[in-house]
């Protein structure tokens, strides 16, 4: 059944810094989530014209067709070295990068620490659901320990394939980080608060002081091979206790002018 | 209570039911019928919304728009 919405006004609709592209993710996965966050804040801030977006390799590659504005592919992995060159020719413009944990925990693990050291004015929005999602499942490292995926059969193995990479707090303790935090998007309330981290991002963006650094834990139905509803269940119960969303770093107070 | 509703697109909603766990007024379901793309697609089920738009906060293919009524003068809402 459909209401009428004779007399009634719009409170929720899609933000034009979407594409009507049909996007190719799997039904419930996070990154649609994502995607639509970061495009409303940007929509909200009226800066659509003055950001430029930076996608990477994975599931989020085609990210450049969803996202309604200006938007560089980089190499796998190099999606922060590409945002720095973006940056250091346009440092007037706000400049994001979007990676997976595969692109900036895995490949890009060498280029994301030295950006960030470098402390580049940049936003890094890093959506981690704990395997290579487009490849078919495979353990990446993010990965939890004993979490089976198609190449750890009988789960991850510690002692062998080593520990999940916290790499969010590994980078909250460079001093080129301003602001750290993991957030997710599990929930209405988590989506909020994902919403406002970015926000207060773009905000920092303007005060030049350092790298900001958003961890999205996310889910990934088709490589746990759940439903979207149970996927999100699992997050809660299993990502959690590795990956405790929350502010990490967060800048000293002079640096916001309120 | 406050009315509201919601018109989704159905030819581009993929049923992943989050936005019918979503759902406080537990006013959302999924189609018997298939879109043209497959999928059992989100649809009203009872005239109980709120216009919360807590289910089109959490989807991911943002196929959801809320209407609301218009806040009335002298409301705390």
């Amino acid at each position: 059944m459909e209401n009428s919405t004779n007399g009634l006004e719009v409170v929720y609709e899609k933000v034009p810094t979407l594409t009507d592209t049909l996007m190719h993710y799997c039904p419930g996965c996070s990154h649609g989530v994502v995607h639509r966050v970061i495009m409303e804040v940007i929509h909200e801030m009226g800066i659509t014209e003055q950001t430029i977006g930076v996608a990477p390799v994975g599931c989020s590659v085609f990210a450049y067709n969803y996202m309604n504005i200006d938007m560089q592919e980089a190499a796998h992995g190099r999606a922060t070295a590409a945002a720095t060159g973006v940056k250091r020719v346009h440092p007037d413009k706000f400049v994001f990068t979007y990676q997976g944990d595969g692109d900036l925990a895995a490949i890009g693990t060498g280029e994301t620490i030295h950006t960030v050291n470098r402390g580049e004015n940049i936003l890094m929005v890093f959506v981690n659901n704990g395997v290579y999602g487009m490849t078919g499942g495979q353990m990446a490292p993010t990965t939890l320990a004993g979490m089976k995926t198609t190449t750890s059969p009988f789960g991850r193995d510690v002692a062998t394939m080593g520990s999940p990479l916290r790499i969010t707090e590994l980078i909250a303790n460079l001093p080129g980080a301003l602001y750290v935090t993991r957030q997710s998007v599990h929930s209405t309330a988590a989506v909020r608060k994902l919403k406002k981290a970015i926000q207060l991002s773009f905000e920092y963006q303007k005060l030049n002081q350092g790298t900001c650094f958003i961890e999205v834990v996310s889910n990934c139905p088709s490589g746990w091979k759940m439903t979207p509803v149970e996927s999100n269940q699992w997050l809660v119960e299993n990502m959690f206790p590795v990956y405790p969303p929350g502010d990490i770093k967060v800048p000293k107070p002079p640096a916001v002018n309120n | 209570m406050i009315r509201g509703t919601v018109v989704i697109a159905h030819d581009v909603c993929k049923g992943c039911e989050l936005c019918i766990v979503a759902c406080p007024q537990e006013c959302l379901g999924l189609s018997d019928h298939l879109n043209a793309r497959g999928y059992r697609f989100a649809q009203l089920n009872a005239d109980t919304c709120t216009g919360c738009v807590n289910c089109a906060i959490v989807c991911p293919d943002s196929v959801i728009t809320v209407y609301r009524e218009p806040k009335k003068k002298g409301s705390r809402l």
